[in-house]
Parts: structure tokens; C-alpha cells; sequence
């Protein structure tokens, strides 16, 4: 079998997206998926925590939710970005402010190290 | 039979997706990139390709984890436009062709790729993108499609070797079509980019323009890139790259590069190359 990801390389602060963070994230990055659906994207700004509540969610996830708390949802409880992006996108935090909280910087502080901040 | 002409590599960023529906193409930090895509723009229109194939990945949209295909194919009549999170893009449905999609899956499957078979797909920025960088559009396309899914974003993915030998299928498929479409391929997705954890933001423009020197001149070289080697230099979301190597394999190793450009604004290397078979 030709060895295409080495588990004893991993790379610094880097998820690769295999069985273990799959697995982790079911819950979470269905329940992301489901905000490909405008009647869920109305319901979830209407009342949150009702969307919440009846979501197959454990209690934890439900709080790394509210409070947008992207870098756990990617480092430590399964979430594909292309997922958690859809919840972002929901309340606003587009795919550089997610970023720039996984860096643990500022938006701002995110924007002034790129090339041409300008393209966004 | 049916032709291949030409083969387009291009990375395929939401956000020009968003920057296109806005008309935001003249703004300073985003004129380099759509001027880039000009002269294949123009190339496009003088080669009128009948079909174009187009290697993308879905990045959740009509496919999830419940259940993720490694290589699934349209054999649709038409691909809608779909919600992605954010609504349906002012983008007109892309036409296909089941008659030639179905002739490309008994093919590939008959050539042993074992892949699901889509007669409804609905299509998002992985597919979009590099068709509104590469076609001007009205109320409709100027080319038919039909969009080649490939897994990329759940490990295991499909390795480096096996997306170029799908391209080789693909061109056999196509020249046992009794037709005489011209049929352009494009491959999608990267370069350099991640965008998990606090490496979010990493670019490797080298690792990029060595990429698009050997897609052209050395691509079996390519094929021998794991994913970790791949993650490793050029972020993990890189390993889309791989989807440019169907798009290789189903040239000829006679092409001559038609147009070649590279813009790495924000978190992505956003490359370019076309080739054109020397007939």
C-alpha cells in the first residue's frame, strides 16, 4: 500500500482531514452541512439556541458554536473547514476572519500579512 | 472521433466567485487576476470547444460524508447551480451531454474506474469558478459540460498516480467517441493554500511555479508527490493540485503552452497554465 499520509510526520499546526477528525466532526460538520438549506439559515438567525437545542449536537459542541469558537471546532472536535465555513457564513464571519482566529491574531492583524489584502 | 484539444489547469477561490457576481473585477487587488484569465478567454473563443470537461472537487454542496464518492461523473442533462451556504449564485444552469457523459462512464468503468454515475448533480465554486474565469456567459454557456467530482477533501484520497492514469481513461473514452466534438479539459483546485489551523494562511509560491513548469514539460514527476509531500510544502488544501494531473493525463505529451499566469494575493496561490495540443 503506498504510504500517502506518515502519521509520524505530522505537520505543525496542521489537521489532515482523515478517519479519526471525520469520525470526531460527524455531528458537528453535518449539522454545518445543513446550512446549505435556506429555511435551516433563517431558522438558526431567527432563534439559535432553539436551532441548537434540536440539532444532534453534544452540549460542548452546541457552546463552541455559540461562541464562534473556530479554532476549536477545526483543532480539537473534527470540523472541516469547507463545512464550518457554512456556519460562518451564516452569522457573518467569512473564511479570513475564521482564519485569522485560528492564528489567534486580529482580522486586522491577519490582513497585514498578506500580499494584496485588497482581493477579499 | 471526438477530440481533445486542450487542457486548462486553474486554482478555483470562492471569493472570485463572490467578486464576479459583484462585478468587482476592476478593483486594484483583484485586476491582476481576471486580466490573467483574458487571453484564454480569447483562445477559448477562436478553438470553440463543443465540451468541456471539468475535474473539480465538491466542497459540500451535493455531496457530504455520509456518504463521499472518490470519483463520481455527470450523465445529466443539465447541472444546476447550487446553494453552498450563502444562496444560489446569479449564474445560469450548465448544460450537458448524457449521450457523450454515458459513453465516458461505460468507458471508464469498462477501463476499470469504478465510478459513481450522477444523473443529478448540482455544481458549486469548484466547477463555477473556473468556468466564469475561463467563458463569458449571457443567460446561458457557450460549451457543454460534464463535471468530474473527485474526493480530495476526506483522506483517503485518490494518490497523485491514480488522478493521471483517470485522465489517460478519459482520453481513450473520448477518442472512441463516434463523434467530432472538440473537447477541452480543465483540471481545478489550489495551489498552495491551507486553510486548518494556525497554518491557515500558508503559500508556497515556489513549490507553485515548479508545479506549473513540470504540469507542462515533466508531468510524471507529479505523479510520484504523496500527499504528506504535498501537504508538507504547500499547505494541506493543496493537495487539490492532484485534480490537475486527470487533466495532464489526458493530453498528449506534445502540447505547447498557450498562456501562463500566477497571483498569490491572500491565501492562495491562484494559478493558471493552458495547453494546447500541437496538431
Amino acid at each position: 500500500m503506498s504510504q500517502q499520509v506518515d502519521k509520524t510526520r505530522p505537520i505543525e499546526n496542521t489537521k489532515v482531514f482523515a478517519s479519526e477528525e471525520t469520525q470526531k466532526g460527524y455531528r458537528l460538520n453535518k449539522f454545518a452541512m445543513s446550512m446549505c438549506k435556506r429555511e435551516n439559515r433563517e431558522a438558526f438567525l431567527a432563534d439559535e439556541e432553539s436551532v441548537l437545542a434540536a440539532a444532534d449536537l453534544t452540549e460542548v459542541e452546541r457552546q463552541i458554536i455559540r461562541d464562534r469558537d473556530w479554532r476549536a471546532m477545526m483543532d480539537e472536535y473534527g470540523g472541516n473547514i469547507y463545512m464550518i465555513m457554512k456556519i460562518g457564513a451564516v452569522i457573518g464571519h467569512g473564511l479570513y476572519q475564521i482564519g485569522a482566529h485560528q492564528r489567534g491574531q486580529t482580522y486586522e492583524e491577519f490582513l497585514a500579512t498578506r500580499n494584496a489584502s485588497g482581493a477579499r | 472521433m471526438a477530440n481533445i484539444l486542450a487542457g486548462i489547469g486553474t486554482s478555483h477561490v470562492p471569493s472570485i466567485g463572490v467578486v464576479h457576481d459583484q462585478g468587482r473585477h476592476d478593483e486594484p487587488d483583484w485586476k491582476p487576476l481576471f486580466d490573467g484569465y483574458k487571453p484564454v478567454k480569447e483562445w477559448l473563443k477562436e478553438i470553440k470547444p463543443d465540451i468541456a470537461i471539468v475535474v473539480y472537487n465538491d466542497h459540500g454542496c451535493d455531496f457530504f460524508f455520509d456518504k463521499y464518492p472518490t470519483f463520481a461523473i455527470g450523465a445529466a442533462e443539465s447541472y444546476q447551480v447550487g446553494d453552498e451556504g450563502w444562496g444560489r449564485r446569479p449564474l445560469p444552469d450548465f448544460k450537458g451531454n448524457p449521450d457523450f457523459s454515458w459513453h465516458l462512464c461505460n468507458s471508464l468503468v469498462y477501463d476499470e474506474f469504478d465510478i459513481t454515475i450522477c444523473q443529478e448533480m448540482s455544481v458549486e465554486h469548484g466547477f463555477m469558478v473556473p468556468m466564469h474565469l475561463c467563458w463569458d456567459h449571457d443567460d446561458s454557456w457557450p460549451v457543454t459540460v460534464v463535471p468530474v467530482a473527485v474526493n480530495v477533501i476526506q483522506h483517503p484520497l485518490p494518490t497523485a498516480l491514480r488522478c493521471w492514469k483517470l485522465g489517460q481513461a478519459i482520453r481513450r473514452a473520448v477518442q472512441s467517441y463516434p463523434g467530432s466534438q472538440k473537447i477541452v479539459i480543465l483540471g481545478t483546485g489550489g495551489m498552495s493554500h491551507q486553510l486548518n489551523g494556525a497554518r491557515f494562511g500558508h503559500l508556497n509560491s515556489e513549490f507553485d511555479s515548479d508545479f506549473l513548469d513540470r504540469i507542462e514539460v515533466d508531468p510524471i514527476s507529479l505523479t510520484k508527490l504523496t500527499h504528506q509531500a504535498i501537504m508538507e510544502q504547500a499547505g494541506a488544501e493543496a493537495v487539490e493540485l492532484i485534480m490537475w494531473l486527470t487533466m495532464r493525463g489526458a493530453l498528449s505529451n506534445k502540447v505547447r503552452q498557450v498562456h501562463r499566469h500566477y497571483y498569490a494575493p491572500m491565501t492562495t496561490g491562484m494559478g493558471l497554465i493552458a495547453l494546447e495540443e500541437k496538431i
